[in-house]
């Protein structure tokens, strides 16, 4: 009986892939401390997040066997990031458009004291 | 018809011993071990209720101290949320029917199942820890900055029992989704799959995509405790409304883990007990993947109040409604089965039923909550108690409790009683209602939640809500009392005494440790009633 070649068959990937990300993970990391060297300003966390990011699609990709792995299992991964996406970027609908006038508390430390014979007598007490 | 005797093997006897149980894999020994440990979970956050009840049954703060109070509602809330409602429906039902109904010996990854019961089992533990040592008072929200900077109590114990137990739901969800994906019988295309498969496809979906963020965020309020970390602390640079953001967009969620089984349950018991195919089934199949979707867009509903932007508050609250269309369409679509239909008022029927109407009120006063204007006046109110418990005990344990009926004499192999059944649902139903319908209206009169003293005036309705309470509680006392007895005098019921459609009922009650004899080849659409020559029921 010939043996049924199913969709969970498990790809055999040569050692030197492996090796290889490895080697460029460690190259990426080398790269992040490097980067944290140079001001960049509002971009810094930009920069880390960006490696961040390419090293662990490299993990996912190779390590984890996605790049080899069937259409629904890609799905799947593809999903989770959509759903992190949603929950950052609604997040984001509220703080993006926050407004300062609606933090009366971040506002204490910007009004300049009233002058005292504009305080109320009740309140010196 | 049935035949007198109980199958002379099944998994119940197939193996004897606490070790038999407590190292099984199989599918259906599991779900009994979940009952047991939720129906203990159930009890102890039902007594915290019934505390709470008996302090509001008078204005003045006379049975328990405020510390003492606030202690109970949080238990109360953890206990019931993470550790009877999230885990009812999928761990019992679900585990004991995927298999069967998809014509599998058990679930993908069977050691993985027993392993979910020992991690929910050991999250509870913790939390029963952080009860016993002294309790929590942060609400079941945990909301920063107080549960950052403020409590004393046992909040991080509580919150990495949460944490652990977590992992519990990932696993039970990624379990079922391979198993409905991989583990289908010949035949049994997607759109041939019972409806109570996509529901809790739909469920397992939020288990794996949700749960997650809400271990992650527990875990940052730990870490914000011991290690002052400052992500929820403004002092520190942080925004406390970050947690409410990461804690709802998990636990707004978590209402439709607890509902969506349900309303997979609803769909077996309707169409069985009117005798017809479940009217529009691919629009009831989608609805739930719809509301397991659309319920990831709307947690903003929780922070109207809380200091988001006017924008996205305006967002969230068009988006809330949106989760009312599929809802309405499983409404509609129930309501349309029964038309025409042979209808028998058995037990599980009328627990349907009551779903039906009670989810119907709480989705309906859910929409109250997500217009911005009512949501300000109404926000942590009775109103929004009321609400949300007839979404969850009104919705959820309503189905919970119609399924138990339903697939009992499955599960045990005999009958409960009838009568009782219809007495005990007639009790809980009107319990429920007078327990929580008062609520409303001490909402909109502005008593807000979590005091346990009040002005005189809503004493009425206070001690309205509290009698209903203690008749709620006779009312769920009397299941247990009937479902226990019939274990052993119960009549033995067959493999199908309800007549019904599905491949669980076409296997020996209690089935045989690997369920069927052979694979079941499937050969006709869910609920092809109308095939069936006409039967009485019961």
């Amino acid at each position: 009986m010939a043996i049924e070649h199913t969709e969970t068959t498990e790809h055999v990937v040569p050692k030197r892939v492996y090796y290889t990300i490895f080697v460029i993970l460690m190259v990426m990391t080398y790269t992040t401390v490097q980067v944290a060297y140079f001001d960049l300003g509002r971009f810094n966390a930009v920069a880390a997040l960006l490696i961040a990011f390419f090293k662990a699609s490299l993990v996912v990709l190779f390590f984890m066997h996605v790049k080899y792995a069937p259409k629904l299992i890609k799905l799947f991964v593809l999903g989770g990031l959509f759903w992190l996406a949603i929950m950052l970027g609604i997040t984001m609908t509220d703080y993006m458009t926050r407004t300062p006038q609606e933090f009366p508390m971040s506002r204490v430390n910007t009004v300049q004291p009233l002058p005292a014979a504009h305080v109320p007598t009740a309140l010196l007490g | 018809m049935s035949t007198a005797v109980l199958p002379r093997e099944n998994y119940l006897n197939t193996d004897y011993g606490l070790r038999s149980w407590f190292l099984t894999t199989d599918h259906k020994r599991i779900c009994i071990l979940y009952l047991l440990t939720i129906t203990l979970f159930f009890a102890i956050g039902g007594a915290f209720a019934t505390v709470m009840r008996l302090d509001l049954a008078t204005p003045a703060a006379d049975l328990v101290s405020d510390e003492t109070y606030n202690k109970m509602f949080t238990m109360h809330g953890i206990i019931m949320v993470f550790f009877f409602l999230v885990p009812s429906i999928p761990a019992t039902l679900g585990n004991f029917l995927i298999p069967m109904m998809v014509g599998a010996k058990d679930v993908a990854f069977p050691k993985l199942n027993l392993a979910s019961w020992y991690i929910f089992t050991a999250g509870g533990c913790f939390t029963l820890w952080a009860l016993i040592s002294g309790g929590v008072d942060s609400g079941w929200t945990f909301y920063t900055p107080f549960s950052t900077l403020s409590s004393n109590t046992n909040v991080t114990l509580a919150a990495l029992g949460i944490f652990i137990a977590g992992f519990s739901s990932i696993l039970t969800g990624l379990n079922f989704m391979v198993t409905i994906h991989r583990m289908r019988a010949p035949g049994l295309t997607w759109f041939r799959m019972p409806l109570f498969l996509w529901s809790m496809y739909a469920a397992s979906l939020i288990f794996v995509l949700g749960t997650p963020v809400i271990a992650i965020t527990l875990l940052l309020v730990a870490a914000e405790r011991v290690l002052h970390l400052g992500i929820f602390d403004p002092a520190r640079g942080g925004d406390p409304v970050l947690f409410q953001h990461l804690f709802w967009f998990y636990s707004h969620p978590a209402v439709y883990i607890m509902v969506v089984p349900g309303m997979g349950v609803v769909s077996e018991i309707v169409a069985a007990f009117s005798r017809k195919r479940i009217f529009g089934y691919t629009f009831v199949a989608f609805s739930s993947l719809a509301i397991a979707i659309l319920g990831f867009l709307v947690w903003g509903h929780h922070l109207f109040v809380a200091g988001i932007s006017v924008y996205s508050a305006l967002v969230f609250s068009l988006l809330s409604y949106f989760v009312a269309i599929p809802s309405a369409i499983k409404v509609f679509n129930w309501t349309a089965t029964l038309y025409k239909g042979s209808i028998s008022f058995a037990t599980p029927m009328l627990y349907a039923f009551g779903f039906i109407w009670m989810f119907t009120i709480g989705g309906l006063t859910g929409l109250f909550l997500a217009a911005l204007g009512i949501d300000i006046h109404v926000t942590d109110t009775y109103f929004v108690i009321a609400h949300f418990h007839y979404i969850m005990v009104g919705g959820a344990i309503m189905a919970y409790l119609g399924g138990l009926h339903y697939w009992w004499p499955k599960m045990t192999g005999r009958l409960y009683p009838e009568g009782w059944g219809k007495l005990g649902f007639i009790t809980v139903f009107l319990g429920f209602n007078l327990t929580f319908f008062p609520q409303f209206i001490l909402g909109y009169m502005g008593m807000p939640r979590r005091y346990h003293a009040y002005p005189p005036e809503f004493q009425t309705l206070n001690v309205l809500s509290s009698a209903g309470a203690s008749i709620l509680a006779i009312g769920y006392l009397i299941p247990l009392v009937y479902l226990l007895w019939s274990l052993k005098y119960g009549p033995i019921a067959g493999p199908n005494p309800w007549g019904a459609k599905g491949l669980e009922w076409t296997t020996s009650s209690p089935p045989p440790k690997h369920n069927f004899e052979t694979t079941p080849i499937v050969t006709e659409p869910a609920y092809n009633y109308s095939e069936l020559e006409e039967t009485a029921v019961v």
